[in-house]
């Protein structure tokens, strides 16, 4: 049974709590591109990802491989919301011998898959993960998250070709459209173009949807469950920089940012107005 | 110990060993795969692509796909081995193995054909001479260079469970017979293959036979050398360098890889801390490959028998002059 909006809306936005919690403790770290993935997170983990918080690392499970390793935090965050680690644990990002590294660490942090931060490598070891489910014959999915500054990477396109070749139909891919990277804007630093009619080309099926657009990434997910067409799948998320806190979502650079205790309140205070609006009590 | 090394032929070239093995390893465990990254023809491995469809997968000509693969199959409890030439198995793909596998804890063989001089006439873009200097940085790997079919195939099993990264570069024709068919290696563990009290000559890979035979010659004119097979140049076997140093003190490293980093590196690493000793290294003197066959190559850059005699009595009279 799928999720309503609003359930999927609230955890989304709790996810974005545990973002802030975690990022706010080290006074600042890679903001924009975690905030923009809250909506499909909460999807992922919400209504489809088969883990086992008590199990981190039950050999049937579902992985989820980020290989844009430096929104850690997101995942972190949606890992914590699933009940992997308590909530206090996101307060110790990047501390002195950190059990919560900014990039994603699967030996430091329960649920976390994939030790990802040398962009391009992700898709590669999803590839292999969803390979192997196929291989011993299990109904085992990958989920993974790229960047669309990552898709640069000529590593990312080597992988595309290998999940259409094997045909793996059970890796499902996001890519996070929100047209920015460090140095400006993605058309400006390396021009993606149009992500969708590349992944097709590719020979997997590929959708654009909105990134805030929670029922719209439950459908796309679902369908990519349901229907085996022999075709990786490819979601790209039209996100914004920032996403759900236009304060953060304004900023011209917003990728890796120090959060000063004015910024960090505005975003709350933001946040805030949504978990009102959701008729939601945070804790 | 018992050698069956006649300076001749091998009774079978690695690549026959590697087919072999690989069949073996299937039979005994569902959960090794083997990735190739379009040069199954090179190591003639496109009959065991057919037989086994649900071990052998070919890649195409990506390897650094191929090692992120191998990453995500080794998470979902497969056991990789991977093949590609040295350089597109080291060099190329340095960071996806550091990070994806190494730093990231997970298991892999990484086996890099044609090493060093052995590319021959693929020349100087084919040849991996930094192959094993960079392959040691990665904390907890094992570096391995084949000296011998039989202790090539061995060790292809010997690691198949073992953690981090495995690297095992080897000549894919043309190594000589060192070792009978059953003998037992151990990671870490250097072999004696010839005792001697003048000299040590330490070596790995292509480089093992040569000392073999430059230590009959040296013994024609009254120097008796020790031969070591150092078998893993990491983990290296400290206790039988240090006793090397003790018993003969004077060393000559031979290997077929750049004298900066390699085995020769590693050598003097231990002797200048815990016993030091005259060392001569034989290697690549910090230079590109080119194209020849390995007769050539072999005098081109001094990895040949009387380049070991040569420094051997060198070693010796500089010993003596002290």
């Amino acid at each position: 049974m799928l999720s309503s909006k609003k359930t999927l809306e609230k955890n989304a936005l709790t996810i974005r709590y545990g973002i802030m919690k975690a990022i706010s403790s080290n006074r600042g770290g890679h903001i924009g591109g975690s905030m923009d993935l809250a909506d499909m997170l909460s999807v992922v983990y919400t209504d489809f990802i088969r883990v086992n918080p008590e199990n981190p690392r039950d050999e049937n499970r579902d992985f989820m491989i980020f290989s844009k390793g430096h929104a850690g935090p997101a995942l972190y965050s949606a890992l914590c919301f699933k009940g992997f680690f308590p909530p206090e644990r996101l307060e110790n990002l990047n501390k002195p011998n950190s059990l919560l590294p900014g990039h994603c660490d699967r030996n430091k942090v329960p649920g976390v898959d994939a030790t990802t931060g040398s962009l391009g490598q992700g898709l590669s070891i999803a590839c292999g993960a969803a390979h192997a489910a196929k291989i011993k014959g299990t109904d085992q999915r990958v989920y993974c998250v790229i960047g669309d500054g990552e898709a640069a990477e000529g590593q990312i396109w080597e992988a595309a070709q290998y999940a259409a070749h094997y045909e793996l139909d059970n890796l499902i891919a996001f890519l996070d459209w929100n047209n920015k990277q460090i140095d400006g804007t993605v058309d400006e630093v390396m021009k993606l173009g149009d992500p969708v009619k590349k992944f097709e080309a590719f020979g997997w099926n590929a959708q654009l949807v909105t990134g805030t657009d929670v029922i719209g990434i439950q459908k796309a997910i679902n369908s990519a469950v349901t229907c085996h067409s022999k075709k990786p799948v490819m979601i790209v998320l039209k996100t914004v920089k920032g996403q759900g806190a236009k304060c953060i979502m304004e900023m011209p650079n917003n990728h890796c940012i120090a959060l000063t205790d004015e910024l960090k309140e505005k975003v709350m205070s933001e946040l805030d107005e949504q978990a009102e609006k959701l008729e939601m009590e945070v804790v | 110990m018992q050698l069956r090394y006649t300076g001749g032929k091998a009774e079978k070239e690695p690549l026959q060993v590697f087919n072999e093995t690989m069949r073996e390893l299937f039979e005994e465990d569902k959960r090794v795969v083997y990735l190739d990254a379009d040069l199954m023809g090179s190591l003639k491995t496109a009959q065991l692509w057919k037989d086994y469809p649900k071990n052998v997968f070919n890649t195409g000509i990506q390897e650094a796909n191929m090692i992120g693969v191998a990453a995500g199959m080794y998470l979902n409890g497969l056991k990789p081995y991977v093949h590609s030439f040295s350089p597109f198995a080291s060099r190329r793909v340095f960071d996806q193995v550091f990070l994806s596998i190494g730093y990231a804890k997970k298991s892999i063989r990484i086996i890099g054909s044609d090493a060093g001089i052995m590319a021959t006439n693929n020349g100087g873009t084919h040849m991996s001479f930094e192959d094993v200097a960079m392959m040691r940085t990665i904390p907890d790997a094992c570096v391995i260079d084949a000296s011998d079919p039989v202790m090539f195939g061995e060790l292809l099993k010997l690691t198949k469970d073992r953690p981090g990264v495995t690297y095992i570069r080897t000549a894919r024709r043309d190594l000589k017979d060192i070792y009978v068919p059953d003998e037992k290696f151990e990671i870490g563990k250097g072999k004696i293959l010839r005792e001697g009290s003048d000299v040590s000559l330490i070596a790995s890979g292509i480089m093992v036979a040569t000392c073999l035979e430059a230590a009959e010659k040296l013994a024609q004119i009254g120097i008796n050398a020790r031969v070591v097979d150092i078998i893993t140049i990491k983990p290296i076997d400290k206790e039988l360098v240090i006793d090397c140093a003790k018993t003969t003190n004077a060393i000559v490293v031979c290997e077929n890889a750049n004298v900066i980093g390699g085995l020769g590196s590693a050598v003097c690493d231990i002797t200048a801390e815990s016993c030091p000793v005259c060392v001569e290294k034989i290697g690549i003197n910090d230079k590109y490959g080119c194209v020849g066959n390995e007769q050539f190559l072999r005098e081109k850059y001094g990895l040949t028998v009387e380049s070991i005699v040569e420094k051997a009595k060198k070693l010796i009279e500089k010993r003596e002059a002290k």
